[in-house]
């Protein structure tokens, strides 16, 4: 256990510096930050002196070097926009992105797999078939467009949701939420709802998949034979057999939500980490790009870990040591 | 069934059956500001929230043009001298009285704020020294004659002494340094989110309607009209040209619009000397030697292609003024014979014959895609406009991060750009975009096709060393006569900024495109 978590670590850090020279790289080849973000006011005086301060006068290689000497302090470097510390202006924004995709799971497996295990049930039904009909629209519509419907049809048509923003927030643990207020969870039902939609989708596919492959099984048969009650069959035996490859996927998803909220956090204007990073690729703000790469990366190492942690729980013949 | 609908519709009703505060005002802007505090950065956005908070001594009106702020008159005593009367009685949000040890502590911290990427340094230099002779009065020295300066004051925001040494950064988006002499306090500031804005019960001058402003920032522009649309934003800025139309057709919303200072041109490579411009080929793609922008006839010929009432009219669908120079009617050095140039394609093709491209030739104009309002239909639209004089117009839109590097290293031969005159009047272009590019003078510095001409150089320096504002004009209006004849660079239309409100509200559209709550009226 602790030698695969050791080589689990070691894995990681060589793949976050992979990472953070890619994006150094990557930026370069972008353009020169100095170019966006200088004032055009600035005289060439002003700009020399600018570029100077900012370290953007060095040769790449020793950019990146000082950027390493910094990392080993556990400093990953000021923004040059907002003259902050990286990981704090993503230390900001992550409670609100973390919310929105916490929410946007759970809404995927509270809706997903009931009506997956529905249509898995009674496939041959209307209502089955229509909401196996239904998820092809969950994950084929682009989201910035369902988002926008959203608002057309919620706040504006309707006028019930409020349409833009993160509402009132409550601090809990010396940070503000959302989901502690009436007010912030009106604003936080679109945007975990346009989330979740794909999700939903997979999710529903993927129950209802499991439940068609396993119901003819010989345990599922057995299980009857032995009088079960059908309840007993679906939601324990037949359950625990679909729920691996569900909980792969939602563990991945998660991942993404929080990754790739961007659209949905700019359509909505949350201020969320998703938005940070797609303003500061729009001015090539080098610092916060690496630093929340590089809080991805990890993030993504760790939900894989703790779904592989799930796997034993869940099927006890899984033993860690053989996921290599 | 039944029950389950109406019980979905009583929930929302009862949601949307909110309390609506008759005087608080929800803004929606479309940049988010970097930083609360008033020196970090000349962006328009930061501008835009600290006016609310800080205030400066020359105050501009919705026209650009100078009016008092926290000094009620300035006159120049000698040449070097320049003598500002402040206000009395005026008072900070701590209370602190303003006096002119505040403006000599403003000047003196505005050059060292750290780490900023666009200082404000670039209005303060002009002051070598700050003499204050009694409390309301203060007597700025500038290096030889600077006739700009109280154009320049009026974007420096005063704060006051009591901040201490070294004010941070940090401790203006705490709020912790947010004390101005503005109408507003900042209750509150989320990075990227909102600021919360509260009425300063002691303010001196005329008292805004609304007691609590919220400023939201949403850069998406649907999701913003979106908010207008529902009534969760009472005021939004820059309303698409596209959603302006369907709007304008709307009775629960009220649009404003103005003109801007925000100028758009095409600019033409002359970085090479006599030599051939990267991408200019002749009319069957062979190599050139030399560079056809160099011919003025050339020039011209490609400004008379282009259609701008067209531009204005489909492109911009009205948003726009077309335009022959730098500013709007109104404003300081606006020449009133400089017209925008016809729309005349066969004189355009008689012109390419006389300088020797009866076939024209092969160009690729350059632009952005996410910069300026339409600036990718902009350069499509030239495109077709040029290729009908026999000028084969390649377009290359790209992102603007890519596209403003490119720039910089003079890499494009036709290029759109815009440019916002900060200063409002027009000694700021010549200096900035046709000034030949000098580093030790500080002009020219985004002329970035290198044009350069004696005449034009000696004309703005002359105007610079003129002390007399309406002297000063003349030399002005002669210098940019000069530039628009020679096509210095193509102008193309000014830009209308539109603001969005809900019915029953009213905002005089601002020149400088700053949102001001203090200026958003409910109507008569």
């Amino acid at each position: 256990m602790i030698a695969w978590l050791l080589r689990r670590l070691v894995q990681a850090a060589f793949v976050v510096l992979a990472m953070t020279v890619i994006v150094f790289i990557g930026v370069n080849v972008i353009g020169n930050p100095v170019d966006i973000l200088i004032s055009p006011e600035a005289d060439q005086a002003e700009r020399l002196r600018i570029i100077a301060n900012l370290g953007l006068d060095q040769p790449l290689w020793r950019q990146y070097l000082h950027f390493l000497v910094g990392l080993l302090h556990g400093d990953l470097g000021r923004s040059f926009v907002f003259n902050e510390p990286a990981l704090r202006l993503i230390g900001q924004r992550m409670p609100a992105t973390m919310e929105l995709a916490v929410t946007a799971v759970l809404l995927s497996i509270v809706i997903g797999i009931p009506l997956g295990l529905y249509a898995g049930l009674y496939p041959d039904g209307a209502a089955g078939r229509s909401i196996m009909a239904g998820s092809i629209l969950g994950f084929s519509l682009p989201s910035f467009w369902v988002g926008l419907m959203l608002i057309m049809v919620f706040a504006v048509q309707l006028g019930w949701l409020p349409s833009t923003g993160r509402g009132a927030t409550r601090e809990l643990f010396g940070v503000q939420w959302s989901f502690l207020t009436i007010d912030g969870l009106r604003h936080m039902a679109m945007p975990a709802l346009n989330l979740a939609l794909g999700n939903i989708a997979l999710v529903l596919r993927l129950t209802r998949a499991g439940v068609r492959e396993n119901l003819p099984m010989d345990y599922v048969k057995f299980a009857r034979a032995k009088g079960l009650s059908p309840a007993r069959v679906v939601f324990v035996h037949v359950m625990k057999n679909i729920l691996i490859p569900i909980v792969t996927v939602i563990g991945l998803e998660f991942g993404s939500v929080i990754a790739f909220a961007v659209v949905t956090e700019s359509v909505f204007a949350w201020p969320g980490m998703g938005k940070l990073i797609i303003d500061s690729i729009n001015v090539l703000d080098r610092p916060v790009i690496v630093a929340y790469l590089m809080v991805i990366v990890l993030l993504f190492i760790a939900i894989n870990l703790i779904v592989d942690l799930l796997y034993t729980v869940l099927d006890p013949r899984v033993r860690l040591e053989s996921q290599e | 069934m039944r029950g389950w609908q109406a019980a979905v519709a009583g929930l929302g009703f009862s949601l949307a059956a909110l309390p609506v505060h008759a005087q608080s005002l929800t803004m929606g802007l479309s940049a988010a500001p970097t930083s609360a505090d008033p020196h970090y950065h000349t962006f328009t956005p930061n501008n835009s929230l600290v006016a609310h908070v800080f205030e400066t001594l020359v105050d501009t009106d919705a026209h650009a043009r100078l009016i008092p702020g926290l000094a009620e008159s300035w006159k120049l005593i000698d040449d070097e001298t320049w003598e500002f009367k402040l206000r009395k009685g005026v008072k900070f949000q701590n209370g602190d009285a303003f006096t002119g040890e505040d403006v000599a502590y403003t000047l003196d911290r505005v050059p060292r704020v750290l780490n900023s990427p666009g200082s404000f340094s670039v209005y303060t230099k002009a002051v070598v020294g700050v003499e204050i002779v009694d409390p309301t009065t203060v007597r700025l020295k500038t290096r030889g004659i600077y006739p700009l300066l109280s154009n320049d004051l009026a974007q420096v925001f005063i704060i006051p002494k009591s901040l201490g040494p070294n004010p941070a950064t940090e401790d203006f988006n705490s709020g912790k340094n947010a004390v101005g002499t503005g109408p507003y306090r900042m209750t509150a500031y989320r990075p990227g989110d909102r600021a919360e804005l509260a009425l300063y019960d002691g303010y001196w001058g005329t008292k805004p309607h609304w007691k609590n402003v919220t400023v939201r920032m949403v850069p998406n522009d649907a999701a913003r009209t979106a908010g207008l649309l529902s009534g969760d934003l009472d005021f939004i800025e820059f309303v698409p040209t596209a959603d302006a139309t369907k709007l304008r057709g709307n009775k629960a919303v009220h649009l404003e619009e103005g003109d801007s200072l925000r100028f758009v041109y095409l600019m033409l490579d002359r970085s090479r000397g006599a030599g051939p411009t990267p991408f200019i080929t002749g009319p069957n793609g062979e190599t050139l030697t030399t560079n056809p922008l160099n011919d003025q006839r050339v020039r011209l010929a490609l400004s008379l292609a282009i259609n701008r009432p067209a531009l204005v009219e489909r492109v911009m669908e009205g948003a726009a003024r077309a335009t022959g120079q730098f500013l709007a009617p109104g404003s300081v050095g606006y020449t009133p014979d400089l017209p925008p140039p016809p729309y005349d394609p066969a004189k355009a093709k008689a012109l390419l014959a006389e300088a020797g491209f009866p076939n024209g030739f092969r160009i690729t104009l350059h632009g952005p895609n996410d910069r300026y309002v339409n600036d990718a239909k902009i350069v499509q639209a030239i495109g077709q406009m040029w290729s009908r004089i026999g000028v084969q117009t390649n377009v290359d839109a790209m992102t603007w991060t890519t596209f403003v590097s490119r720039a910089n290293k003079q890499e494009f031969s036709a290029y759109l750009l815009a440019w916002g005159i900060s200063s409002g009047e027009a000694s700021n272009p010549l200096r900035s975009l046709v000034h030949t590019y000098d580093p030790k003078l500080g002009w020219g510095a985004v002329n970035r096709a290198r044009y350069s001409n004696p005449e034009v150089d000696a004309l703005v320096a002359k105007a610079m060393a003129t002390a007399d504002d309406g002297k000063r004009e003349q030399v002005l209006i002669e210098a940019q006569r000069k530039v628009f004849a020679d096509v210095a660079l193509i102008p193309l239309h000014i830009q209308k900024n539109i603001w969005g409100m809900r019915a029953g509200l009213t905002y005089e559209p601002r020149a400088d495109e700053e949102s001001l709550a203090m200026f958003v009226k409910p109507a008569k």
